[in-house]
């Protein structure tokens, strides 16, 4: 059961992956990587952590991925264009990954001590999860809560028109 | 059903997954000329990562390793905001989304 | 026991003076600069003197020669070689040093007079006490490394004097020269000192006469090549064939530095040389007669130039040159003391010669055109009538000075064998050449009518005319210590003269002679020059090639530019403005600016801008840092190497 749920799952992933790269408009690439996350949450589901599958689909795949859509939409994205190729990044950059991928599937391989997973293995309960979470790490949990706030700032600062921006009031205006 | 409870999936099998999909995540931001794709293949490669972490905190029965993972997701959540902001603007500057376009840092 | 005879004060004087009057010449009063000038060589001389007395037995010996005075602190002390400052005072050294000082200080009252309006008067003096210096170190030296101390310095002596009126290109382009060429001579000499070294391992001369005397074995080969080197530098210095060029030019200097210089001192220097390492030639017959023949040669050459030359000063300078070929001749027999003889004989009436030249030249406003003076007989006495005893003393005229050395050398050369006779011959003819031209110098100068009735001569002050008339009168009995006395005295430092195969009445006998033949020369000046002065030109023009030839020089200046000077300007011009300007310099200058552009051209395109390169080049480099970590090198190259190892088996 396990292997079978753990073979379809992981399918979808490199499936979603694949099409990703293939697909030429955005929105159907958006769509890929929804996929991914959902798949990849069943993941961590199998490997016993509930809570990250939880919070896997309400924060990737229900946030960060709508805002991928949204972008996308409000930016009118099409096809992607033909423009000119980067040498370095075929020439380079290909052999580059291959060799990334064949050195760690080789350590991999070759680990020692590597277990393995079974539905039996039961799941870290998310109280044994916060537990943690409050106690021990507590400072970098309120951190990342400044680190979202300032990136809440700086979203909205970046992403706002400019008052000054003549051309922005005359849109205003026009509107 | 209880040989299905127990049956095995080998970690070094979702290893290998989680390398695939980084492996990927770097060749979409290779190929891919659009450039909310090429920052969607970076939250790939995130994703990728994850699940490496989330095996090892399998492996060893360590919390921490999940938390971690749970501290990349809220950072990736920020980071993607800030990223699409600043898409955002720099398609106001340049009309354009093609990577290849924006090749000067002055907007 | 020998007194100590504070030889080191003869150079020391001079050299004190030549510091004062440098440093601060400029801002003394000229009286000072005069006596502090001319106390030096006085003093210099008075040391000599002193160390003379005891020698001639006038004082009660107090020492006996050779006297030696080292430096206590050593020189050069490496390995075998081992050299000190040494001065040695011999019989030889002894001589020369009474002429050195003896004449230096004449010549250095004449200039008192000479040169009392010119503006570079404490200079002047300074350089001429540095000459002294250098002149007496040399003559002093013990071993051969002191003694070229002296020979580059009275080259550097020279270069200033002969350049003074540096202001004046020929001048200055004539000093240059003078020490060009005296380096080539120079060559030779460090060749032959390294030579020494190597054979012998030591350059001091006692020492060398020693191991020469030591070993049979030491005839010919390495011997002659030691010997035709120093020969070599001797040759530069004395102004023998090939290197006499400069002697002309130098005319180009203050007349009392022609006369201290490259009449009396410095031009000596290399028959000095000669004399003193006289046993290396002893060893070596063929050096020895390299050195006769080119001393022979050089002799009659340059009074042939002698005979056409119109500006008095040069007659004077190619006299010299030959009168030096006459040493080297007298050297070449192995007569040393003959051609010292001459030496001393010379340094009187060629510095006299030079110096009444001077005063002509002094009472004309400065005109040495032979051919625009005349009459100055009697507006000029003592001027005449020393310049008379001079030139009867160079033509070898009974009892002046000139005969006896003359005669000393042409006797030692007749009984040399066949060659010595051809030698003789070539000598004799020489002596009626120089009598010839020096009769037509003095005619030409003093009788007859003046060729330029403007110019109102008139006599030098007594500080030039002092010296003229000492001079005259060493002229004139300069040669009557006599031969053999004269070698006898020397015969402990320089051997004996190689007269037994002659007899008195041979010598007499040759002697009349060369007195005939002396006295042709001046009839055939007179009747040119005096009784019809119309026939030299309708010589030059029976025989207008060789008058061209003689009066060109025999264009030997000419022929050197252009086979050697030209050459290697060309050559210079070449390696510097092409080889190292161009190519090197500027090939450097391209090539690293090539460089920063090529290499600023590859690193330009990864500045592109371009994401996607960027992201491949971090691709790259994270594969790298991974492959680097993770793969175990060391076995994978010895696996691999076992692998080719295993193949190249089979």
């Amino acid at each position: 059961m396990h292997l079978i749920l753990f073979l379809v799952f992981a399918g979808f992933c490199l499936g979603g992956a694949i099409n990703l790269l293939i697909q030429s408009h955005p929105i159907n690439s958006a769509l890929s990587l929804i996929v991914v996350m959902v798949s990849l949450a069943v993941l961590y589901l199998l490997l016993g952590a509930e809570f990250l599958f939880v919070a896997q689909i309400i924060v990737y795949a229900g946030a960060i991925m709508v805002l991928f859509t949204f972008v996308v939409m409000l930016l009118n994205a099409g096809r992607e264009a033909h423009t000119m190729g980067s040498r370095a990044a075929r020439s380079l950059g290909f052999p580059a990954v291959a060799a990334i991928l064949a050195v760690i599937a080789t350590v991999i391989l070759h680990a020692q001590g590597l277990g393995v997973a079974r539905l039996s293995d039961g799941i870290t309960s998310t109280e044994e999860l916060s537990t943690v979470l409050f106690t021990k790490l507590l400072l970098p949990f309120e951190v990342t809560s400044v680190l979202i706030l300032i990136a809440i700032l700086g979203a909205v600062a970046l992403a706002r028109h400019d008052d000054t921006d003549p051309q922005g009031n005359s849109e205003r205006m026009g509107k | 059903m209880s040989s299905f409870l127990s049956q095995e999936v080998p970690l070094s099998w979702y290893l290998l997954l989680s390398a695939a999909l980084f492996s990927l995540g770097v060749v979409g931001f290779l190929i891919k000329r659009n450039l909310i794709t090429v920052f969607m293949s970076i939250e790939l490669m995130l994703n990728g990562v994850n699940l490496s972490f989330v095996t090892f905190a399998h492996q060893w029965h360590a919390v921490k390793g999940q938390i971690f993972v749970f501290f990349v997701m809220m950072v990736a959540a920020a980071e993607a905001a800030v990223g699409l902001a600043i898409i955002i603007a720099v398609f106001r500057a340049r009309a354009t989304l093609a990577v290849d376009r924006i090749d000067l840092m002055k907007l | 026991m020998n007194a100590h005879l504070y030889l080191w004060l003869i150079p020391a004087l001079p050299f004190a003076g030549f510091l004062i009057n440098g440093i601060l010449g400029r801002r003394l009063p000229k009286w000072v600069v005069t006596t502090i000038a001319l106390a030096a060589p006085l003093a210099a001389f008075g040391v000599v003197l002193n160390a003379s007395l005891g020698v001639f037995g006038f004082i009660p010996a107090a020492s006996s020669l050779p006297n030696v005075e080292t430096c206590p602190l050593p020189w050069i002390s490496a390995g075998i070689l081992h050299i000190n400052f040494s001065f040695v005072l011999d019989q030889l050294s002894l001589v020369m040093l009474l002429v050195v000082t003896g004449v230096g200080f004449l010549i250095h009252i004449y200039s008192v007079g000479y040169m009392g309006d010119d503006k570079g008067y404490a200079r002047y003096f300074s350089y001429l006490n540095l000459f002294l210096f250098f002149m007496t170190v040399l003559v002093l030296a013990g071993n051969a490394l002191v003694m070229f101390i002296g020979w580059e310095g009275v080259g550097l002596a020279s270069y200033l004097l002969i350049g003074f009126w540096f202001q004046k290109k020929s001048a200055a382009d004539a000093g240059k020269k003078a020490f060009i060429v005296n380096r080539i001579g120079d060559f030779g000499f460090l060749i032959g000192m390294f030579l020494l070294v190597a054979n012998f391992g030591t350059l001091t001369f006692t020492e060398i006469a020693i191991k020469l005397g030591q070993d049979p074995g030491w005839n010919g080969g390495v011997v002659t090549v030691i010997a035709l080197c120093l020969m070599l530098g001797a040759a530069g210095k004395s102004a023998q064939l090939p290197l006499y060029i400069w002697l002309p030019d130098a005319m180009e200097g203050p007349t009392p530095v022609s006369a201290l210089i490259h009449a009396a001192t410095m031009v000596t220097a290399g028959v000095y040389m000669v004399a003193r390492t006289h046993v290396l030639f002893d060893h070596s017959p063929f050096a020895l007669s390299v050195v006769a023949i080119i001393g022979a040669a050089t002799a009659i050459f340059a009074a042939t130039i002698a005979l056409v030359q119109n500006d008095i000063k040069r007659v004077l300078a190619y006299s010299t040159i030959s009168q030096l070929g006459y040493m080297f001749l007298g050297c070449g027999v192995a007569a040393y003391s003959a051609a010292i003889f001459h030496l001393m004989t010379h340094a009187f009436f060629k510095a006299l010669l030079f110096m009444a030249a001077g005063s002509v030249i002094h009472a004309i406003g400065g005109e040495q055109d032979l051919r625009k003076m005349g009459g100055l007989r009697k507006k000029l006495p003592v001027t005449f009538w020393t310049m008379t005893a001079a030139v009867l003393a160079i033509a070898g005229f009974f009892p002046f000075a000139g005969f006896f050395s003359k005669d000393a050398i042409l006797y030692a050369a007749f009984l040399q064998g066949t060659n010595g006779k051809i030698l003789w011959f070539v000598g004799v003819l020489t002596a009626m050449l120089t009598s010839f031209y020096m009769f037509r110098l003095w005619y030409l100068t003093f009788l007859g009518e003046s060729r330029s009735p403007e110019v109102h001569p008139h006599e030098s002050p007594w500080s030039m005319r002092g010296p003229l008339v000492i001079l005259a009168l060493l002229s004139i009995g300069g040669g009557w210590i006599g031969m053999e006395r004269f070698g006898s005295f020397l015969a402990p430092s320089v051997g004996l003269l190689p007269t037994e195969a002659g007899n008195a009445r041979l010598e007499i006998i040759l002697s009349i002679v060369a007195v005939l033949v002396a006295l042709e020369g001046w009839l055939i000046a007179d009747k040119l020059y005096r009784r019809k002065p119309a026939r030299p030109a309708q010589w030059a023009a029976a025989l207008p090639g060789g008058y061209k030839l003689l009066a060109g020089k025999y264009f030997v200046d000419e022929l050197y530019s252009a086979a050697v000077v030209k050459p290697l300007l060309g050559f210079s011009k070449f390696v510097l403005e092409w080889v190292v300007d161009f190519v090197i310099l500027g090939g450097a200058a391209w090539l690293l600016g090539g460089i920063a552009t090529f290499t600023g051209a590859i690193l330009q395109r990864w500045q592109s801008g371009n994401l996607r390169s960027y992201a491949a080049w971090l691709a790259a480099g994270a594969a790298a840092v991974l492959l680097f970590l993770l793969v175990p090198w060391a076995t994978v190259l010895a696996n691999l190497s076992a692998i080719h190892l295993g193949m190249a088996g089979h």
